[in-house]
């Protein structure tokens, strides 16, 4: 069976093709357009501008999906496309660009869950996925979820509570001088730091703060503080040792949460999603963790973290595989759909 | 021939059979919820079909309106017309949303054709809005204005009546249709269709560059002192 997925929550238009048999779903395409670049200059996602550059880029999308994956149109036995959340107009692309496939193809419509499409997403490159933890941290999305089942509900453990974690790497780059998006570029830059260099506060972690939620405000403040103590000063900025720094605090606060989420819900496996966990550091301090704790890490490789259709179809796969309910075609794009619901 | 339009509040799909004679509308379904183009378009499309009596895959071509129109429900209409001529193999033709509401209302007035203004709401208390000659013949627009805008440049347009959901602030007398009707969106692409002609590519009239600022200075967090 072949499924395609198709993804516009934000910024990248993505289109996945994967093939399911016996409960393997493997994948044969994963095609993104970015509108990343037409956004640079504002320092942040403009819904309207991501909304027209989806409108532009879906069929031809579509298109080079389906030819990377050898497939033809009348091939496709399900689609499979994000409902939410994320930004409505942007939604709207995709879900009426799947619908008007599922119906002219005649095959069933699955709208999915944005953030579960993040964990199922990991099947493609490591195989069936036991009972696990996930933490998701994007630049929309900062997440802990106890996943039983991929195709079943999901369990919200703790969010953030002010801004995502990507979030907070691109004002932060934005302070220190650095492109948007400012993950990749805060990354490289730490590399020559000391992370050590500036204790930066590790948000909600005071025994009384709610133990799986996170919040990234303040540290964004304190790093602005520290740089504008040392601007009046005079003084030039350690640009790699502040970064080095900052990511320290975000990725202590990541792993010490999620290891903890996964020790306390007895999950032998914890996975990581989502554009920031392309992040080497969130990476290594993960894996020591999980290590120390005895807990098994699986994180897809970044090009499956970062948003994209090929999650979007595995997801859509899996639900095929369980005998799920298609969606109707009054299907409706929900911008803050509950995690809980993984099929709408 | 499959048209649909999602310019205005109006959710529009129809089928038309159109031949060098005339275009003739064998089914219209129409939804009014300018929130939800979405959700009730394909449905509409489907239903359409059913009217008609033909399945999906008999359609030979799909028209559609490229506004001018609120852009997240102008959007809806146009990606289903570009997946569904993908996926059906079959050319997507596009429109001005407002020659398709005038060609209804000059055949509606066939017999003592006026110049008329088509109007379409824009919100933010601006309108959209063209003009057209006694023949259908757009002399102006599309434009997005305010509707005081408009209203000085009547005199000079030589229009004696209005069409379109906001024709009524014109001040002309107003005359139907409301919204583009699928054998109006056809007609206007009747020529094409006839001659075969292939379609260019689908670009929305958005009249509106995207509302975004670019990020000024920092904001400093700490006092200056
Ligand atoms: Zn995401």
């Amino acid at each position: 069976m072949i499924v395609l997925g198709i993804e516009t929550s934000c910024d990248e238009t993505g289109v996945g093709v994967v093939r399911t048999e016996r409960g393997a779903v493997t994948l044969l395409a994963n095609e993104v357009a970015s509108s990343v670049a037409e956004h640079a200059r504002f320092g942040g996602v403009v819904p309207e501008v991501a909304s027209r550059a989806h409108l532009q880029a879906m069929v031809p999308a579509v298109h080079r999906a389906l030819a990377t994956a050898g497939v033809k149109g009348s091939d496709v036995d399900a689609v499979a496309v994000t409902a939410g959340p994320g930004l409505t107009g942007a939604l709207l692309v995709g879900v009426a660009a799947a619908k008007a496939y599922a119906t002219a193809w005649d095959v069933p419509l699955y709208g999915v869950n944005h953030l579960a499409a993040h964990v199922a997403v990991d099947t493609l490159q490591h195989g069936p996925l036991p009972a696990c933890l996930a933490l998701l941290v994007s630049g929309g999305h900062s997440s802990l979820l106890d996943v039983p089942d991929l195709a079943g509900p999901v369990t919200p453990l703790g969010a953030t509570i002010d801004d995502a974690a990507g979030e907070a790497f691109d004002k932060v780059a934005r302070l220190l001088g650095l492109p948007f998006p400012g993950g990749p570029h805060i990354d490289r830059v730490a590399r020559e730091g000391d992370p050590a260099a500036v204790a930066f506060p590790r948000g909600l972690t005071g025994p009384r703060d709610a133990p799986f939620d996170f919040s990234f405000s303040g540290l964004k403040t304190a790093v602005a503080r520290h740089v504008e103590a040392l601007e009046r000063a005079g003084a030039a900025i350690p640009v790699a040792d502040v970064a080095a720094s900052f990511q320290e605090a975000v990725v202590d606060v990541l792993t010490m949460k999620a290891v903890r989420a996964a020790k306390e819900r007895g999950m032998e496996t914890l996975l990581l999603g989502g554009g920031v966990a392309a992040n080497s550091r969130l990476r290594a301090m993960a894996q020591d963790r999980c290590d120390a704790a005895g807990i098994v890490l699986r994180v897809p490789r970044p090009a499956l973290c970062t948003d994209n259709g090929a999650m979007v179809a595995a997801l859509g796969a899996h639900l095929l595989d369980a005998g799920a309910k298609p969606s109707a075609l009054e299907l409706p794009a929900n911008s803050s759909l509950p995690v809980t619901e993984v099929l709408v | 021939m499959l048209a649909l339009d999602t310019a205005t509040p109006a959710v529009v799909a129809g089928v038309v059979e159109l031949t060098p004679a005339a275009a003739v509308q064998r089914s219209v379904r129409v939804a009014s919820d300018a929130r939800k183009h979405a959700e009730l378009l394909m449905p509409g499309v489907l239903a359409a079909c059913a009217d008609a009596g033909v399945a999906l895959r008999d359609v030979d071509a799909v028209v559609t309106g490229i506004g001018p129109g609120p852009f997240t429900g102008l959007r809806v209409g146009m990606v289903t017309a570009a997946a569904l001529g993908d996926a059906l193999d079959v050319p997507v033709h596009g429109v001005c949303t407002l020659d398709a509401i005038a060609v209804g209302a000059i055949a509606v007035e066939a017999a003592d054709a006026e110049p008329l203004l088509v109007v379409t709401d824009a919100r933010r208390r601006e309108v959209y809005w063209a003009a057209y000659d006694a023949a259908g013949r757009r002399t102006s627009g599309p434009h997005v204005e305010a509707p005081a805008a408009l209203a000085e440049r009547i005199p000079e347009l030589g229009v004696q009546a209005a069409a379109g959901e906001s024709a009524h602030v014109t001040g002309l007398p107003v005359r139907p249709p409301g919204a583009p009707s699928p054998a109006g969106l056809v007609g206007v692409a009747a020529g094409e269709l006839l001659a075969g002609t292939v379609p260019g590519p689908l670009e929305p009239l958005y009249l509106r560059r995207p509302d975004a600022q670019e990020p000024g200075g920092r904001k400093r967090v700490t006092a200056n002192r």
